[in-house]
């Protein structure tokens, strides 16, 4: 039977997802052994089943990045943290340690809509829509929030790299990555 | 500020290797030592300020910043705290109107905490500038506070004296010696000089063959043979030697080096003496901590006795050509200098960081001279064992552990204080000594030792079983054992020096993971997280704190287990148990004013 | 010429002279031990315990125990790994190693560290993300001592070599950091052709030479292709590779 996998990018950049993409007519050659559930390659929102793999790309910024992980756990058989965001926070962490007030969040939603001349935002209000997630108080990485199975660190990780360790996962074998094809950036 | 600069500069004779004294002496009188005078201190050494800042920076009793003319210090020692030091915190806050941390506006106070003050036996306690006060009530607080704001000076508060020479002129205070057990060897009525002349008559190798034939260990805790230390020193070439006394006793818990320096200091400098002129050297150092500053007067005054009796100086003791004298290099608040190397860095005016070994001190310690270094305890058994004899002295204590060991007992028993009893004898008998029937944990040998359960009260301290600089807590079943574990890694985390990796970041690592455990936020593979960031820490750091410091969590799991099963959760669902998304999403909540869709249930009453 | 003896590392016979560290004999064998804080040209510190090895069973730091005649040195064991992948993480931990934005990533030596220690999996360990303003003031050289792994090659450069002492450690514990000879870097008299400010002293992105950034093109950086071992890494290495 072929194997279920999910993927998804929480607070990240698709990078990951594109990266994915670029392991190139290997794409051809996986999907005769897997198949995908929800992911945003083939646009499904929701699990259809119980996965054998979660893919995750990125961190948790806001609370809809805690629910889709959470979600991810409860669905997954192995969930893996695919790049730098998922592993450790990545780019968004910077504002983790930026931020030297004592309300922290205020100075970071303040510096990014109101206080910066590179911003246009002629409302000069903070965007807070009912329908926007509400941020967390600071950039988790997934295992702050759930059980991790496995990391695949890079920004991105190369197709190669995702290309392998899926191979070996999937054959039941251990990671066995070349030298070039462990990177943190 | 300039011409107290220089007047303390010039005081030490411009010597970099003095810096520590330059800036204990600059910190009394400025009360802090701020950029510009880095500036200036540098400039008199010719050394760079970032030099100096370094040494400010690493001391707690240096401030960079200017500090009340009185400052308070509050013993923050878990026992202190168990004896309501909390309570007591609270009362110097109301009384002085400022948090702990913090200085009056008028600049008159500072109040503030340090980890351990050496008065475990009476605690609550605090240090008032040099002055120790102890017992501390709430009602004792408020007195102090409003004679201090009174204008009364600090050395004047003390009501009453303590016993024996803590009612001496020059320490004259209330500080008691809580000596409960006066065993044969220290604290038995010592006849003066008499090891010292018994020595002078005799050659270095035969006072060596002697304390090898006592068994004499070292008393910080270690063990080490002191006869094999002082001959390597003795044998290693050398134009000079340096004997240093330790008296920077710091290990939580402990306390009766300072009973013996307020009543056995004649002794030590007797062993010191002995130990000059054993190994052959002219230098002698007595480290004396700085929240011993109260007994510094008057050891000063027994040094210059000792001069005038001809027992130090030239020919000291009237022994041709053997020239030996003795300063005293006062410590500003830092555990680590116990340690004998970081203890010789801090009097070489060095940040107080261990240093690479080998060489060894013995080899090649202060100023590159071979040097020793012995606790205060071990310095008065040799004085002892040369009026006695080795073998007088090794029939009392175990095979390995010879003699008699002083212990401070501290903690829930109704006999707090200091007991001379022979090596070997078990945990259980001493809490019996100490009247301690509630005892249901027992921490030997201060934090970095280990705590032991009820079922291992037969266990005898020595160095075969429990090993122990002589702290010795005790806490009954009231205690949280958790809070104390977690205490314990806190004061690792303030006291390492932070050279090495592993108990620099490490420990900060073990005390996060006890904060967590202890809000019920962990799972069983959480102790195998401990056990396993414990055993690198142990194995890798570069010292005996780093060696040690994982030891509160590593004997806890071993030997109280139930308490960390009733906290471990073994959850099935794959979250992690320490996040919270509720207290994540509180910050967003009130700055978005409203409330979370996905996990407020009633979101649409919001 | 001093007395030569033997030893073995990982069953290796190695030749020493008397008076060299376990690093220095080993790298003149060609033997490769890592390391972070200790670097050619400068007195051993000890402080990163990346390089501990164990001596006749005793866990020491190879760059300052000296070798000893006929000992048994394990380098590469299981064991010895596990406590370097733990070092090498607490470092990580402790700073704010963001490697995709850093300028120094590809040479960066513990990221290098990480390459050759294998490190891909998560840890329990807490990011502690110090929160330390990075220091730009002087004109050639920027300061970020967030990334900061105190392996003090800088202030050894400074103090031992360019004879300025420039940078020291301040503070204690987890507290301690590089301090500057000064209130801001550009009050000081360090320049960009000091040895501490050489790309070869500082092993991470802290000390920062302005105007030079990312110079190397991805896959042309230093240990792009091949991991950190002796001559692979600026200035590694005492003898022949």
């Amino acid at each position: 039977m072929k194997k279920r996998i999910a993927t998804v990018s929480l607070a990240g950049c698709f990078g990951c997802h594109m990266s994915l993409l670029d392991i190139d007519e290997r794409l051809l050659e996986l999907l005769k052994e897997v198949e995908f559930d929800r992911s945003p390659l083939n646009d499904l929102k929701r699990f259809t089943r119980r996965c054998d793999i979660g893919l995750v790309e990125g961190g948790c910024c806001n609370e809809e990045n805690v629910h889709t992980l959470q979600e991810f756990r409860r669905n997954c058989d192995v969930l893996i943290a695919v790049g730098q965001c998922a592993v450790m926070g990545g780019l968004p962490v910077m504002r983790n340690a930026i931020m030297h007030s004592d309300d922290p969040l205020r100075e970071c939603l303040e510096t990014a809509y109101l206080n910066s001349d590179k911003i246009y935002n002629p409302s000069n209000r903070i965007p807070n829509d009912a329908a926007l997630p509400l941020l967390l108080d600071k950039v988790y990485t997934l295992a702050d929030v759930v059980k991790v199975d496995y990391q695949i660190p890079g920004c991105p990780p190369s197709g190669d790299t995702l290309w392998n360790t899926l191979e070996a996962l999937l054959a039941g074998k251990p990671v066995a990555l070349a030298y070039e094809q462990l990177r943190y950036d | 500020m300039k011409n107290s600069v220089i007047s303390a500069c010039r005081r030490y004779a411009d010597d970099r290797t003095r810096l520590m004294d330059i800036l204990l002496d600059i910190q009394r009188e400025l009360k802090g030592i701020e950029p510009a005078a880095m500036d200036r201190i540098a400039g008199r050494l010719g050394i760079t300020r970032v030099e100096v800042e370094g040494m400010v920076s690493f001391y707690t009793f240096f401030s960079n910043r200017i500090k009340g003319d009185i400052v308070i210090r509050l013993c923050s020692d878990i026992i202190d705290r168990h004896a309501g030091g909390g309570e007591i915190a609270k009362c110097f806050s109301e009384a002085l109107g400022i948090a702990v941390g913090e200085t009056t506006a008028d600049g008159r106070f500072s109040l503030e905490y340090i980890p351990f003050l050496g008065m475990s036996d009476q605690a609550p306690s605090a240090m008032i500038d040099e002055t120790i006060v102890t017992c501390l009530t709430a009602e004792k607080v408020r007195l102090i506070c409003s004679r201090l704001q009174a204008g009364v000076a600090p050395r004047e508060l003390a009501a009453h004296t303590g016993d024996g020479n803590n009612g001496h002129p020059l320490i004259r205070s209330e500080v008691v010696n809580n000596i409960r057990c006066a065993g044969d060897v220290l604290l038995c009525p010592v006849p003066d000089n008499a090891g010292l002349m018994r020595a002078l008559q005799r050659r270095p190798r035969e006072i060596l063959e002697e304390l090898e034939e006592s068994g004499l260990t070292g008393r910080g805790g270690a063990g080490f043979p002191t006869s094999r230390k002082w001959r390597v020193a003795a044998d290693t070439g050398a134009e000079r030697r340096c004997i240093i006394c330790n008296a920077d006793e710091g290990e939580p818990g402990t306390f009766k080096d300072r009973v013996l320096l307020t009543e056995r200091a004649g002794l030590m400098i007797e062993g010191m003496t002995i130990a000059a002129y054993t190994v052959g050297s002219d230098t002698g150092i007595i480290y004396l901590r700085a929240e011993y500053a109260y007994l510094r007067s008057y050891l000063e005054s027994l040094l210059r006795a000792r001069r005038e009796q001809g027992l130090l100086g030239k020919d000291a003791g009237g022994k041709r050509g053997f020239n030996f004298d003795i300063r005293i290099q006062m410590g500003a608040g830092a555990y680590i200098c116990g340690e004998e190397s970081a203890l010789i860095s801090s009097c070489e005016g060095l940040r107080g960081e261990p240093k690479n070994r080998p060489p060894f001190p013995v080899e090649s310690g202060y100023l590159g001279y071979p040097t020793v270094v012995d606790n205060v305890e071990t310095f008065c058994c040799v004085a002892r064992i040369m009026d006695r004899g080795g073998a007088w002295f090794g029939g009392f204590g175990t095979g390995k552990s010879t003699g008699t060991k002083l212990f401070s007992v501290s903690g829930d028993c109704t006999r707090p204080g200091v007991y001379e009893l022979p090596f070997g004898i078990s945990v259980r008998e001493l809490l019996d000594l100490v009247d301690a029937p509630e005892a249901a944990a027992v921490q030997v040998g201060g934090p970095s030792g280990e705590m032991i359960n009820e079922s291992q009260f037969g266990r005898r301290l020595c160095l075969e079983d429990l090993a122990t600089g002589g702290s010795v807590m005790v806490f009954s079943r009231r205690r949280n054992i958790l809070e104390i574990v977690d205490y314990f890694l806190g004061f690792f985390v303030e006291e390492s020096c932070g050279y090495c990796t592993p108990c620099r970041v490490g420990n900060v690592f073990l005390k996060k993971r006890i904060e967590k455990i202890r809000k019920g936020l962990c799972e069983l593979e959480d102790l195998d997280y401990l056990r396993e960031l414990g055993k690198t820490i142990a194995m890798t750091s570069r010292c005996g704190l780093g060696h040690t410091s994982p030891n509160p969590v590593l004997s806890t799991i071993r030997n109280f287990p139930l308490v960390y099963a009733a906290l471990l959760k073994e959850r099935g669902d794959g979250l992690q148990a320490s996040f919270d998304i509720q207290s994540a999403l509180e910050e967003s909540r009130r700055l978005a004013k409203r409330r979370s869709m996905i996990y407020d249930p009633n979101y649409d009453e919001g | 010429m001093s007395k030569q003896f033997k030893f073995e590392i990982d069953g290796i016979e190695i030749e020493a002279r008397h008076g060299q560290s376990i690093m220095q004999a080993a790298d003149d064998a060609g033997v490769y031990i890592p390391r972070l804080c200790d670097v050619e040209g400068l007195e051993p510190q000890g402080s990163c315990r990346v390089c501990v090895v164990k001596q006749n069973g005793r866990v020491v730091s190879a760059c300052t125990q000296p070798a000893i005649e006929g000992s048994k040195v394990e380098n590469e064991t299981e064991e010895i790994l596990g406590y370097r992948r733990d070092l090498v993480r607490m470092l990580y931990h402790e700073g704010n190693h963001l490697c995709p934005i850093c300028e120094a990533s590809g040479r960066c030596e513990l990221q290098a560290m990480g390459y050759r220690l294998g490190i891909t999996q998560a840890t329990k360990y807490p990011y502690l993300q110090p929160v330390r303003p990075v220091d730009a003031s002087h004109p050639d050289i920027v300061l970020d001592t967030n990334r900061c792994i105190l392996c003090g090659r800088c202030i050894r450069a400074s103090r031992d070599i360019d004879k300025k002492h420039v940078f020291e450690y301040v503070g204690r514990g987890i507290h301690k950091r590089v301090g500057v000879n000064g209130n801001k870097l550009a009050d000081t008299n360090v320049e960009l052709k000091d040895r501490a400010i050489d790309l070869a002293t500082c092993p991470v992105g802290c000390i920062i030479q302005k105007g030079r950034g990312f110079f190397a093109p991805i896959g042309e950086r230093q240990f792009d292709k091949k991991p950190i071992t002796l001559g692979v890494g600026p200035g590694k290495g005492r003898g022949k590779p």
